[in-house]
This record gives structure tokens, C-alpha cells and sequence, in this order.
């Protein structure tokens, strides 16, 4: 009589031709000789490259496909999906592009994949209302500096320290012209999705440090204190932060948030 | 006709606009759930927009229903957060498995059909179905190898999986042409010997020959037109055991939105000509007991 456990050496044979591993038993190995296993590895490899290809097309437009599609399947190989929704699939491909030696010469392909990234979580986020500059007005002085700024579900801000990737990724996601000349020095973002369209825009760096706060958890006024003695205050870009849809509410009493 | 089967079209995103105008007579959508099962944003409310004037049909490709790594409950409970939402006519998934070490293996793998998974198969879709709070259709995969150890014909496995889950099966027409033509078989005696009663939707997509390997091989590709032989096996299954709804499925190498219409309206035409030639019987036969398509466009539908 057949077994569940029989189905399980099946499937574990199947899955490490597939990955190309030498076969654990005689009955794999003659699976994975059959010229048709080739349809199923193809189709496998396949799904994966195009998700990420799909879900990174910026980094696509300044490597080309050849280029996208050989680090892709370098990329499958260490990090599979995990999740039938191949929508998100693809995190920390930025991470893998750091390491990835062909990119060495692309010093900001890692940020733009970054953005890719970034825009796919945006896209794909939990729906939320967005926080208005009158709901916080309406709220006391003295109640605003003890409660908490949630930070929109759809909300990403990132930092590029030495590169303008941001400038790269919107030249090509905004259509303008990729030859203008390009400031090289590092870079803030914000990618949001305050309605059901990814937007962006560039930021200043104090307030992403206001906002890793804000995620924290921390009240407005511990979270204001995060903000170097230098940098430009809230009352520079925290309006600009509230119209661009970085806020989803206000948690007046500590601790409530979720 | 308002209660007879009609043709649907598979729908990708880059036709949401078109479908959401289209007032073709019948027509009803079918979506890969996974594309769908996102937390919120344009995704969503893009199928909701679809769904509030179009039946709709969930179909879900990553469940790995024949896998014996434990399901992905995190999966079932957003595919079930999807099915209340979204009140689909048709649910359906495979008969396949696609996890192993905890990675999603992006493809629709076989098995041998033994006793054993048999059991195991039917005790996942009894898990799915009670998640969902409803039945789903299983469908038949396309097959490239040879494997050893099946305890049952492929129609015989899925005939006791519906006796002792209550699911029902989706016929898929193109995946039994290529099967019969890379593993041997006659396409048109599994047809016939397939339990009509059971049968809840069946689907129609084109196919291509290998690249190396040619026409030896058939790969079930999605990226082109119904072929000939899967229309007249259509034509077949509809004079025995009368229309189901239909639908043309196209994943890669889309065309224009209008041609897949055309496609679809020449399903939509087969099905009534089915209907026409069988007389005054009923659509739902007795023994069917799921909310099925016909059913739904009568309420749903528009005009």
C-alpha cells in the first residue's frame, strides 16, 4: 500500500531536480532524466525571474533585460519566493545587488532597486486614510506633543548616503531626460500612496529621522528631539510630510497604537 | 437565456479598463487570487470595481493542494478574506502541489495518484472548503512525464475526490489535449468518461509546441488562440452533457482585449448552440448543489 511518506520523497526528489541537486533515489533520478523534466524547471525559473523583473522595472530600463534576467536568476537561487502572491516578490533584492559583483560598477543600482522596491510595497499596502494638516491643528499644543504621528501603512522613506539614486529612479519612472546633469551626493525619499496612485517626492533628511520616531512609536515631542541640532525643524517640512500623505492618524494617548 | 451557462474571459491587468466598460452579454471574469489577495490598494479595489458589475471567478494556482508541507494557513485565510469580499461565483484551485522547504515552486507539479495521496488530497480540500465556508472546483493539470505509481486513473481520482469532499471539477479542455498528446491517452475518451455531473466550469487556452523537444511536446503556454482539436472537444463535452461556463484563458503574449472578445464569443456561441440543440432541459441538473454561474448572472448581472 502506498504511503504519505512515499508522496514525500517524491515531492522531495522533485523539488531538488528541479533545483538542479543530484536525486536522492533512483526513481528521481530518472524523473529528472526524462527531457520533459526540462518543461517544469523552465516553468519554475520562468515564474520567478518574471516577478522580479516585473516588480523592479526601473532597474530593468538602466541594465537591460539580459542583464536583469541573469541577476534575477542568481537572486532565485539563494532567496525563492515564499508566497504563492509573486505581486511582492523580490525583497531584499536590493541587499543581493549590494553583493552582487556585476553591479560593483553601478554604484546606485542597489538605491534604484531599492525604489523598485519600495514602490511595489506602496502599491500593494493596506488602505488608510490619510492624515490632514487640520486634524493636527485641532488638536492642543500641549496633547500633540504627547500623542503619536502613525505613519501611513503605505508610507516608505529611504535614504541614499552618497548617490543620487532617487534623481535616477524618477528621471526614468517621470519620462524626463536622462542626460541632464546629475548632482552626486546622497539623497532623501519619500514613496507613498495616499489614495490608490504610488507617489514621490524628495525629502529632507531630518525628517525621515522624524518619522524611524514616529514608527517607533515615540510621542511628537520625543520624536521631534530625534531631529539633530542643525537640521531644519518640523515647522520646515512637517506640513509638506502631512500634504504628501506620510500620516494616517494621530494616537492621543500613548501606547494605544497599533 | 439568463440562466444558461455563458463565456468568460480570463482577465489580466492590463485590460481592467476595457472589461470594467464591457457590456458583452454574460460575460463573466476570472482572476488568479494570488494577484489579488494584497492588503489593500489598486489591486483590490480594481477587482471590486469588476466584481460589482461582472460575476467573478477566483482561481488559485499556489494552495499546493497535493503538497505535504503543511498548508499555508496565512494564504487560506486571505484567499477566505477574498471570497467574502468579493462573493466570487466560482472558486477553484488544482490538482497539483508547488511547496517544498518552504519556498513557492512557481509551477503546477504532479504526483503520483495513489491511495495515500488521494487521502491527503481530499483532506486539504475538506480544509479549504471549510475555511472558505464553501465548496471549490479542482481541476485536472496538463501533464509532460511519465511517473510511476498511480493507483488510479487520473478520472477516477478526481471523481472520488468530489464523492468524498463535494468538491466539484473544472474541466480544463486544453490541459486533456496536451496530456493525451505528451503522455498518450485519447483526449476524446477522457471527454467522455469525465463525470459531466461534476463538472462546474471548464477552461479553454491555447498551447504551443516545445521549443527543443517540438511538437512531441506540448506546452500548456496560455499565449495563444484556442487550437482547433480543444474547440472540438468543447463541442464534444457540451453534446453529451450540455453547456458549463467557459472560459478562455490567456496568461502570456496578450492581444488586444477585443480579440479575446471575439475568442469568447465564439465559446459563448458554442455553449448556446449546446443549449439550443438539447432542448427544454434544465441547466441545473440535479445533484448539483453549488451556486453556479447561471445562477449567479442572474443576479448580478447589469442588463
Amino acid at each position: 500500500m502506498s504511503s504519505l511518506a512515499e508522496l514525500d520523497a517524491f515531492q522531495r526528489d522533485f523539488a531538488a531536480a528541479l533545483r538542479g541537486q543530484p536525486a536522492c533515489s533512483p526513481a528521481g533520478a530518472a524523473l529528472a532524466a526524462q527531457p520533459a523534466f526540462a518543461v517544469y524547471r523552465n516553468t519554475v525559473l520562468r515564474g520567478g525571474i518574471d516577478a522580479l523583473v516585473a516588480n523592479h522595472p526601473t532597474v530593468r530600463q538602466l541594465v537591460g533585460d539580459e542583464w536583469i534576467e541573469a541577476a534575477a536568476a542568481a537572486f532565485f537561487d539563494v532567496v525563492p519566493p515564499r508566497d504563492g502572491s509573486l505581486a511582492g516578490y523580490g525583497e531584499g533584492f536590493a541587499d543581493f545587488l549590494d553583493r552582487f559583483a556585476p553591479a560593483a560598477e553601478l554604484p546606485y543600482l542597489a538605491g534604484v532597486a531599492r525604489l523598485d522596491r519600495a514602490w511595489t510595497e506602496a502599491h500593494l499596502a493596506a488602505d488608510a486614510p490619510v492624515l490632514g494638516a487640520t486634524a493636527l491643528a485641532a488638536t492642543p499644543p500641549e496633547r500633540l506633543l504627547q500623542a503619536v504621528l502613525v505613519p501611513h501603512p503605505a508610507a516608505r522613506w529611504l535614504r541614499f548616503a552618497e548617490h543620487p539614486s532617487f534623481t535616477i529612479w524618477r528621471r526614468h519612472r517621470e519620462g524626463q531626460a536622462l542626460d541632464a546633469e546629475l548632482a552626486w551626493h546622497g539623497e532623501a525619499a519619500l514613496v507613498l500612496r495616499p489614495g490608490l496612485g504610488v507617489e514621490w517626492r524628495d525629502a529632507d533628511p531630518a525628517a525621515l529621522d522624524f518619522l524611524d520616531a514616529c514608527a517607533e512609536g515615540l510621542p511628537f515631542a520625543e520624536a521631534a528631539g530625534r531631529i539633530a541640532d542643525d537640521a531644519p525643524g518640523p515647522e520646515t517640512w512637517l506640513g509638506g510630510l502631512l500634504a504628501a500623505g506620510a500620516f494616517c492618524r494621530i494616537d492621543i494617548a500613548p501606547g494605544e497604537r497599533s | 437565456m439568463m440562466s444558461a451557462p455563458t463565456a468568460g474571459l480570463g482577465l489580466k491587468a492590463e485590460h481592467y479598463e476595457e472589461a470594467l466598460a464591457c457590456r458583452a452579454e454574460g460575460l463573466w471574469f476570472e482572476v488568479h487570487a494570488e494577484n489579488h489577495w494584497v492588503a489593500g490598494g489598486p489591486r483590490r479595489a480594481w477587482l471590486q470595481a469588476i466584481g460589482e458589475r461582472h460575476p467573478l471567478s477566483l482561481h488559485g494556482v499556489s494552495l499546493s493542494l497535493a503538497g505535504t508541507e503543511p498548508l499555508d494557513r496565512e494564504a487560506l485565510g486571505r484567499l477566505a478574506a477574498l471570497v467574502r469580499e468579493l462573493e466570487p461565483a466560482l472558486v477553484s484551485e488544482h490538482l497539483a502541489w508547488s511547496r517544498r522547504d518552504g519556498a513557492y515552486l512557481p509551477d503546477l507539479l504532479p504526483f503520483p495518484r495513489s491511495d495515500a495521496a488521494l487521502a491527503h488530497v481530499a483532506s486539504r480540500v475538506t480544509q479549504v472548503q471549510e475555511a472558505l465556508g464553501r465548496t471549490i472546483a479542482i481541476e485536472n493539470p496538463s501533464h509532460y512525464l511519465v511517473l510511476e505509481g498511480h493507483e488510479h486513473e487520473e478520472i477516477a481520482f478526481l471523481a472520488e475526490l468530489s464523492r468524498r469532499t463535494g468538491c466539484s471539477l473544472l474541466l480544463d479542455l486544453n490541459n486533456v489535449f496536451v496530456s493525451a498528446r505528451n503522455v498518450g491517452g485519447s483526449a476524446e475518451a477522457y471527454v467522455d468518461a469525465f463525470p459531466a455531473e461534476r463538472v462546474s466550469e471548464i477552461h479553454l487556452a491555447g498551447h504551443r509546441p516545445d521549443p527543443r523537444l517540438g511538437a512531441r511536446l506540448l506546452i500548456d503556454s496560455h499565449d495563444a488562440p484556442v487550437a482547433d482539436p480543444v474547440w472540438d472537444l468543447l463541442r464534444r463535452f457540451v453534446a453529451r452533457a450540455g453547456p458549463r461556463p467557459t472560459l478562455i484563458e490567456r496568461d502570456a503574449a496578450l492581444p488586444p482585449f477585443e480579440t479575446l472578445l471575439a475568442e469568447r464569443a465564439i465559446a459563448h456561441a458554442l455553449l448556446g448552440a449546446g443549449a439550443a440543440g438539447r432542448g427544454t432541459r434544465p441547466v441545473s441538473a440535479p445533484g448539483r448543489s453549488e451556486a453556479l454561474i447561471p445562477e449567479c448572472a442572474a443576479q448580478r448581472v447589469v442588463r
